[in-house]
């Protein structure tokens, strides 16, 4: 931040108009114990900070305060600040966790506990557990509506994705998708939920009115087998008109147009692609590839891919300070 | 347990009707798990020795899985478990069908699977979660059977891939004296000749009952293993054909010529490994040692696998109707998930579940075929075991 600080000092003494500002770009490393830090104009790595045992999902308040980690081995969500990068508490996670989404207003957590079957709401404030609510087989994606009052959950081996009202915690529709959803997210507007399903190689995209699934996109891309599209992270553009796909071992960003739900490009990356997350002015998208252990940094604009940067071992989530 | 159970009806009463219409009333899907436990001298190592709940663990840990999906579809499922000597087994078969049971998943060996099979007749459909013969997929095959054991043609296809890409394509063929080891001893000469190794000799362990396992038996052994292998032409690996455990474990570090061993010892092919962390594996290998309290067997993935096939019908044809599952999971719409990587198919020439064979060493997951320069027209899965133009299963 020093140095984003002194290069905004410059501009404003110089009377230019504001650049964008760099930004702390977050990546867990689930099997190095550990987060890589990025800053997301240099896109050089800061530092790199131990945060517990096998972190993996890992997201921010919307004030940039509180950096939250899923320490899945811990057993607990890790909070750092997100500055220093030293802990300033833990919450109670219930075993195993693995993903989580913050409500809209950064409070509270939803956390998919993976071996447990159950999604366990937590008060980020006086970290205290607020409901735990029984899904299916194997929880991962978390998703929540853009209003905050619907909370989704996708279970790997149920195949569902369920729906949860925020303020009952009562799963009010269960929607059943193809094999092993990973993650959910809603387009800004809240009209469109995308399921991502890992072994079925699709996308559901899902009315969240009617929560009936209006398409399923599939992927192909030449040269690569048709098992190893894989889709996993899911963002969408705030304006809604692009939505990117993580193809997992297919080493692809997927692009689709968030109207018509058709494929539009797919981009080179890293080695099973996992997790994304965009700047807040989103110019960039970062991406996690697992197994070649780097990041890869896509253009929005031009839909390029401009570097890689290495980070740790297994890099998993990836989050970016809106501040 | 009933906690969980109740809060959930009560989100069901809101939920789509498209998947819960009557949260009164559940409907059971009934299988059974028959383990045929053959007697038999204790394994070379006792870090082998089959636990009693070997496969029955794997069921529950399936049926837990089912339940769990099942509470959001109004389906219950359960699996009997039934241990059997090779005599007693049909009796239980018998008692299986008398209850009618319409999904039995049998772990027994290729003679009692087949007997067993014919026995349900058009009463059950057998599902194979042990026997390994390519002799039941083919010749002997029945409609009335899948299997998701993977077959010897699978396991030697897959250990084959990877040698070659290893470019180590001369092998040195040891097999037990046993049927079954003749059997896949079989199936390598297979592979190798379709895939391009070449078998510089092949020779006979016999078992002649001895002693596997004695305070002294590593002193013996140490003379007996390299004596056994020496004089062998030149060759780049040793592969052993011994499926009742009556030496390969003794050969790594025993041979005449210093070359790694595979097969049934060193690095083996099979359906799945404790080790396994990629493709979520490691949450599934967390739920079972939680349950089982050991590390998993491949008969219990094997028998898991087999009730998941059930349950994942159940769930997609939203019914527990017998008939119905059993026409799905044969259809081509049907596709399972088992922490491989992939969606798991059933070959309709033979009713073998397609799945990708880990290549495991003792402590980790080496490699997992098929090898991605292996290619096929329709699934890179069917490039190992029988494909359909070779097929001798006639249903």
């Amino acid at each position: 931040m020093k140095a984003a600080t002194a290069i905004l000092t410059s501009a404003l003494c110089l009377g230019f108009a504001l650049p964008a500002a760099a930004n702390r770009v977050f990546v867990s490393n689930e099997k190095g114990n550990d987060v890589t830090v990025l800053d997301s104009e240099t896109l050089e790595v800061i530092g790199t900070y131990p945060v517990g045992a096998r972190p993996r999902g890992i997201t921010i308040s919307p004030d940039g305060k509180e950096l939250y980690v899923c320490a899945s081995d811990d057993d607990l969500v890790r909070v750092f600040n997100p500055e220093t990068m030293e802990e300033m508490h833990t919450l109670p996670s219930g075993p195993d966790p693995e993903l989580f989404v913050l409500h809209p207003s950064g409070n509270p957590l939803y956390i998919a506990n993976e071996d447990d079957n159950l999604v366990t709401v937590v008060d980020t404030q006086t970290h205290k557990v607020l409901a735990e609510i029984p899904v299916g087989v194997e929880p991962e994606g978390m998703g929540v509506s853009p209003d905050g009052k619907v909370v989704i959950n996708t279970s790997e081996t149920t195949n569902m994705a369920h729906f949860i009202d925020s303020e009952s915690f009562e799963i009010f529709a269960n929607v059943l998708v193809d094999s092993r959803p990973r993650f959910a997210q809603f387009n800004d507007a809240g009209t469109k939920l995308y399921v991502s399903s890992e072994i079925g190689g699709t996308v559901s995209v899902i009315d969240p009115a009617t929560q009936a699934i209006t398409r399923k996109i599939s992927f192909q891309i030449p040269g690569v087998l048709p098992e190893a599209i894989q889709p996993v992270g899911v963002r969408v553009t705030g304006d809604g008109s692009k939505v990117f796909v993580a193809l997992g071992p297919a080493n692809r960003v997927a692009v689709i147009d968030g109207e018509t739900d058709e494929v539009q490009d797919y981009l080179l990356v890293g080695q099973r692609v996992w997790q994304m997350a965009f700047t807040p002015d989103e110019k960039y998208l970062f991406t996690t590839n697992g197994n070649s252990n780097d990041v890869s940094v896509i253009d929005v604009a031009t839909l390029k891919v401009v570097k890689s940067v290495p980070v740790g071992q297994q890099p998993w989530g990836v989050v970016v300070a809106p501040n | 347990m009933k906690g969980r159970i109740i809060i959930l009806l009560a989100g069901l009463s809101m939920a789509n009707p498209a998947l819960a219409q009557d949260a009164a009333a559940s409907q059971t899907v009934r299988a059974a798990v028959l383990r045929v436990d053959v007697p038999s001298l204790p394994p070379i190592s006792r870090l082998d020795a089959p636990p009693e709940d070997l496969g029955f663990a794997g069921a529950r840990l399936a049926i837990e899985d089912n339940d769990t999906t099942g509470r959001f579809m109004n389906q219950d499922f359960e699996a009997l478990e039934i241990a059997a000597t090779p005599e007693s087994a049909p009796a239980e078969m018998d008692k299986l069908l008398a209850q009618g049971i319409p999904f039995i998943v049998t772990l027994a060996d290729d003679a009692q699977t087949l007997a067993l099979a014919d026995q349900a007749g058009d009463r059950a459909l057998v599902l194979n979660a042990r026997a390994r013969g390519d002799g039941l997929r083919g010749k002997d095959c029945r409609f009335n059977v899948i299997h998701a054991a993977p077959s010897h043609a699978m396991l030697a296809d897959a250990l084959a891939q990877f040698l070659m890409w290893k470019q180590w394509p001369n092998w040195f063929l040891i097999a037990g004296s046993h049927p079954e080891d003749v059997a896949l001893a079989d199936a390598y000469r297979r592979a190798a000749t379709k895939f391009g190794a070449k078998i510089v000799e092949a020779r006979t362990y016999e078992d002649t009952g001895g002693s596997r396992r004695s305070d002294s038996g590593h002193v013996q052994v140490q003379q007996q293993m390299p004596v056994f292998t020496q004089r062998a032409p030149a060759h780049d690996v040793l592969i052993a054909a011994d499926e009742n455990g009556v030496f390969a474990d003794w050969l790594p570090y025993a041979t005449w010529d210093p070359r790694p061993v595979a097969g049934s010892a060193g690095l083996v092919p099979r359906s799945w490994a404790p080790s396994l962390e990629a493709w979520g594996a490691t949450q599934f290998q967390n739920r079972f040692e939680k349950l089982a309290g050991r590390p998993i067997r491949e008969e219990d993935y094997q028998t898991w696998i087999a009730l998941r096939m059930i349950g994942e019908a159940a769930t997609r044809t939203q019914s527990t109707d017998p008939v119905a599952l059993k026409e799905f999971m044969l259809s081509e719409n049907f596709e399972v998930a088992g922490f491989k990587g992939q969606k798991l198919t059933l070959r309709d020439w033979d009713h073998q579940l397609r799945q990708p064979i880990l290549l495991a060493t003792d402590s980790v997951t080496a490699s997992v075929s098929p090898q991605d320069q292996y290619l096929h027209q329709s699934s890179a899965l069917d490039t190992l075991g029988f494909d359909r133009p070779e097929t001798e299963c006639k249903f």
